[in-house]
C-alpha cells in the first residue's frame, strides 16, 4: 500500500509529465486560456490515463512481453512481440478515448457538451499515450501501481494546465512586450514553474 | 487533371513555397503550436535533436504522401484510425532502422521516437493538407514542416549543448583554458525547464522581427 501511495505521489511531483517530460504540451498551450476550460481538460485526461495505462499494462504482460505468451503454450516462450507495442498502444487509446466519449454523451450530457471538442483530442495528447510508454519502460509490477502511476501522472497534468492558466487569466494586465504575448511569454513562465517543481527533484519515496 | 498535373514543373513557385513557408512564416512550433513535446525534451544534446529532426523528416515526407494517395478511398469517419495506423507503421520502421544503426542514441530517445506518433504536426498536416492535396505537393509540405520542426530542434540543441555542457556533437568547443580561468558551464541549460525558456526566446525574436505575428494578449 505504501509503495502505491509512493508511486502516485511522485508521478504528480516528482516525475509531473509537463514539467519533466514536456508531454501533452500542445494541448496544454492551446487549451489553457481560461481556467474553466482547462480544468474540464485536466479531468478527462486524469480519467483516460487511469483507464488507458492499466489496460496496456495487462496487454504489455500478456502479450507483448518476451515471453508472455506462454499463459498460451509453453512453446511461445521465445515469441517477443514488443515491436508492435506502440500500433497496439494507439489502438486501445483511440478505441477508449471512443468508448469514454459515447459514455459520457449517453450518461451525462451536460459534462459531454461542456468538454465538447476536448474529448477527441484527448487522443493525439502525448502524455496519454507517454504514460503507457513510461510504464512499460519503468516495468511496474502489479496492476495496482500501473494503475496509480497512471492516476497520479493525470492527476500531476491536471496541476500545471489549471496553474497555467490562473496564470495566463491574471497576466492579461500586465505590459508585456508586444513580441512576447501570448505564446512566448507562457512557454517562459512554463519554464519558471518547471524550475520551481525541480525543487522536488531530490525527494526519495 | 493529369494533364494538369504534367503541365505544373516539379519545382514551380507554389511548390516552392510550400517547402519555404513552414521554415519561417508558417513554422510549426513558434506559429502553428504543433509539436512542442519532442521539441523540448529531446534537445538537451545537439546528436539527439538531429536524429529526432531527421526521424521526423522522413515520417512525415512519406506519411503525407500515403495519405494523399489514400485521401479517396478512406470514409471520413474512420479517418483518424487510418492515419493513426499509417503514422504508427512508420515509427515502427524509423524506430527498428535507430535500433539497428544507432543504438546508443535510440537509448537517450526512449520514449519519445514512439511519441513522434502522438506528434501533433504529423496528425495537423495528414488533416490540414495530405487530406485534400495531390501526393507530390503533400510530399513537399510534409518534408517542409518537418524541417521547420527540424530547424527549431537543432537550434535549441545548439545552444544547449554549447552553454551546458561546452561541447557541440560531443566535440569540446569550449577550450581548456576558459575553465582553467573560472569559466563553469551553465548546469541549468541541460535541464528541462531551459528549452522552453530557449523557444520563448526563439519566438520572442521572431516576432520582433516579423510584426505580424504579433498576437493580441
Amino acid at each position: 500500500m505504501q509503495d502505491l501511495v509512493s508511486i502516485f505521489v511522485k508521478s504528480i511531483f516528482v516525475d509531473n509529465m509537463i514539467f519533466a517530460y514536456f508531454l501533452g504540451m500542445c494541448s496544454y498551450l492551446a487549451v489553457s486560456k481560461t481556467v474553466k476550460t482547462s480544468v474540464g481538460l485536466g479531468a478527462a485526461v486524469i480519467f483516460v490515463l487511469g483507464i488507458t495505462v492499466p489496460i496496456n499494462y495487462l496487454i504489455n504482460n500478456y502479450i507483448l512481453q518476451p515471453g508472455a505468451l506462454t499463459w498460451i503454450s509453453p512453446t511461445l516462450a521465445d515469441v517477443n512481440l514488443s515491436f508492435l507495442s506502440f500500433i497496439l498502444f494507439i489502438a486501445v487509446i483511440a478505441s477508449m478515448v471512443q468508448l469514454v466519449e459515447m459514455i459520457i454523451e449517453k450518461f451525462s450530457p451536460a459534462l459531454y457538451s461542456s468538454l465538447g471538442i476536448f474529448l477527441p483530442l484527448i487522443a493525439v495528447n502525448c502524455s496519454i499515450l507517454g504514460g503507457s510508454l513510461f510504464m512499460q519502460e519503468r516495468g511496474y509490477q502489479t496492476i495496482a501501481e500501473a494503475t496509480s502511476f497512471g492516476l497520479g501522472s493525470g492527476v500531476g497534468w491536471f496541476l500545471a494546465i489549471v496553474g497555467i492558466a490562473a496564470i495566463r487569466e491574471k497576466i492579461r494586465y500586465s505590459n508585456v512586450p508586444a513580441p512576447l504575448r501570448g505564446l512566448g511569454i507562457t512557454f517562459i513562465i512554463t519554464g519558471l514553474m518547471g524550475i520551481a517543481f525541480m525543487s522536488f527533484m531530490g525527494i526519495k519515496l | 487533371m493529369a494533364a494538369d498535373n504534367m503541365k505544373e514543373p516539379l519545382f514551380s513557385a507554389k511548390n516552392r513555397k510550400l517547402l519555404s513557408t513552414p521554415l519561417g512564416r508558417e513554422n510549426p512550433i513558434t506559429v502553428q503550436v504543433l509539436g512542442i513535446c519532442s521539441a523540448l525534451a529531446v534537445t538537451a544534446k545537439l546528436e539527439p535533436s538531429v536524429v529526432m529532426a531527421l526521424s521526423v523528416v522522413a515520417v512525415m515526407g512519406i506519411g503525407n504522401t500515403v495519405i494523399s494517395l489514400l485521401r479517396n478511398t478512406v470514409p471520413p469517419r474512420i479517418r483518424i484510425i487510418v492515419q493513426l495506423t499509417v503514422i504508427a507503421s512508420l515509427v515502427i520502421l524509423v524506430d527498428q532502422v535507430l535500433k539497428a544503426i544507432a543504438y546508443d542514441v535510440s537509448k537517450q530517445l526512449s520514449v519519445f521516437v514512439g511519441l513522434i506518433i502522438t506528434n501533433c504536426i504529423i496528425m495537423g498536416r495528414f488533416e490540414a493538407f495530405g487530406m485534400s492535396n495531390k501526393p507530390w505537393p503533400s510530399f513537399l509540405d510534409g518534408i517542409g514542416n518537418a524541417m521547420g520542426y527540424g530547424w527549431i530542434l537543432i537550434a535549441v540543441g545548439f545552444v544547449r549543448e554549447l552553454l551546458g555542457s561546452g561541447t557541440l556533437y560531443g566535440f569540446q568547443v569550449i577550450p581548456q583554458a576558459f575553465y582553467d580561468a573560472g569559466y563553469v558551464d551553465n548546469g541549468m541549460a541541460i535541464l528541462p525547464p531551459m528549452a522552453l525558456i530557449i523557444v520563448g526566446a526563439i519566438i520572442w525574436i521572431q516576432r520582433y522581427k516579423d510584426r505580424e505575428l504579433i498576437e493580441e494578449n
